[in-house]
């Protein structure tokens, strides 16, 4: 098996410890973007690059890896990316949220409250929330040591001024411990209430832009928002078309090319075990439910 | 005359410990105050089992150590530079600080991070003879509401967290035994 040629989890060890160290300073100061020295993996930057070395530097033998690319364990990427930590790493792999010890996950939190002793780890795109405002790493590094966040809330705001309502829906910037201002990744404003008060340790891990941050569990998370305009975690106003949820995040598909569409929970692995449990939808097959 | 003490004690399996040793050091640094298990490290005393596992899990050639007068003999010395590789500076320069509390003193000397880069701050971990006995009340990120637990002293936690998100972080090890904290958390007496 040429596996064997590659060290446990991959990467070499000066390189985990490398990431190690980011990972417990990004722990010891919540929602501040650690550098990294981050590494090429065999898989191109956008495919999950800081999540995967932030997992190999996580993973131990003993552990159970569940990956999901924007709610579903299916996908390519989830499935490529359990395969090479079964194959660099030994570790089990599990679609099931509630068996897994470390999740990785590209754009969603599963529906199922996490617990303690699991690590939600995060791929990142763009870790600086204030990129887009201001391109120059040498400002943004500066507005964040001096807390100094007001074109934030002047694009909330210009936001309000055009549509009406604060019209960012995913990747909305939150505060941690009244402090930093953080990018969430691209996760659906949805999943913001669950980042705050979760019973996980949450780690981010942008590879290409080389930065590392977390939160530890339990930490104050605030959605930014203003007094008139509070935040709205929104969602598709409908019920999972294949098992009825009506709380959980939902997909919407198009399914012919005449306007049909039906909506989905985008956690598969949620919706599978709801339907497992009898639950039906609009669109279930009949004689499914008892 | 140090050769067995010095060479032996490290990893038997670098990989698999190192990792499940930095998993300890993420569970304690993601919940001030409780206490976690590290093992596989057996360092020449006065260094802890715990402490050895820490260095041995973090501390490499790029990580300056400072090593206190209470655990600066020549067996921990070489042990040091034969299993991590890491220098040994002066208190200001160092990445990792290893010692009792009193000798660690005057904690001002230790690097706390500048205002765009608060990461660049020393980690110390501190020895002690025993941390089960709380003495502190903990509450902060990590902390679901309330933590009791050990610490050599109050004062100088409350004065360190007051400059957050500068700060220094700490470990504190006794046999086998972890917990830390942060510079993020909130410190009273109990």
């Amino acid at each position: 098996m040429t596996d064997q040629a590659y060290n446990f989890a991959y990467l070499d060890e000066a390189t985990k410890r490398m990431i190690r160290r980011a990972l417990l300073k990004g722990l010891a100061i919540p929602g501040y973007q650690v550098p990294f020295a981050s590494r090429e993996m065999p898989m191109p930057y956008g495919w999950g690059t800081g999540g995967v070395q932030v997992t190999a530097a996580c993973l131990t033998p003993d552990d159970t890896l569940k990956v999901i690319d924007q709610g579903a364990d299916d996908t390519t990427n989830a499935v490529s990316i359990r395969k090479f930590f079964e194959r660099t790493a030994q570790v089990q792999t599990s679609e099931t949220t509630a068996k897994a010890t470390v999740i990785q996950t590209r754009h969603r939190i599963p529906e199922v409250a996490l617990t303690e002793g699991q690590i939600l780890v995060y791929q990142v795109p763009i870790p600086e929330p204030l990129r887009f405002l201001e391109p120059r790493e040498s400002e943004t590094r500066r507005m964040h040591a001096l807390e100094e966040y007001g074109l934030m809330h002047v694009k909330l705001y210009e936001d309000i001024a055009r549509h009406g309502a604060i019209a960012t829906s995913y990747a909305y910037p939150v505060k941690v411990e009244g402090r930093y201002v953080m990018d969430p990744s691209p996760i659906p404003k949805f999943d913001n209430p669950k980042l705050g008060s979760n019973a996980a340790i949450q780690l981010f891990g942008a590879g290409r832009e080389q930065r590392i941050y977390a939160l530890p569990p339990y930490t104050d998370v605030v959605s930014l928002d203003f007094e008139d305009h509070p935040f709205d975690p929104s969602k598709a106003d409908h019920a999972c078309d294949l098992c009825g949820s009506e709380v959980s995040y939902l997909d919407e598909l198009i399914t012919d090319d005449k306007g049909s569409r039906m909506f989905v929970c985008s956690d598969t692995s949620y919706c599978t075990a709801r339907q497992d449990e009898g639950h039906t939808g609009r669109l279930s097959p009949e004689g499914v439910a008892a | 005359m140090f050769e067995a003490e010095v060479l032996s004690g490290g990893f038997s399996n670098p990989a698999q410990d190192s990792a499940r040793a930095f998993r300890a050091c993420l569970e304690a640094m993601a919940r001030p105050g409780r206490i976690q298990q590290i093992v596989g490290a057996v360092p020449p005393a006065p260094l802890s089992p715990a402490a050895g596992a820490i260095l041995l899990t973090l501390a490499d050639a790029t990580t300056p150590i400072f090593i206190a007068k209470s655990h600066d003999t020549e067996a921990v010395r070489k042990w040091i530079a034969f299993h991590c590789s890491a220098p040994v500076v002066v208190a200001g320069e160092a990445d990792f600080a290893i010692g009792t509390w009193d000798a660690l003193q005057p904690v001002s000397q230790f690097a706390i991070g500048t205002a765009e880069y608060p990461d660049r701050s020393a980690t110390l971990i501190v020895e002690c003879e025993d941390i089960s006995a709380p003495m502190a009340t903990l509450s902060g990120p990590g902390i679901e509401t309330t933590q009791t637990a050990y610490l050599p002293t109050i004062d100088a936690f409350v004065a360190n967290g007051v400059k957050f998100p500068l700060g220094y972080d700490c470990y504190f090890t006794a046999g086998s035994q972890l917990s830390a904290l942060p510079r993020s958390t909130k410190v009273e007496s109990l």
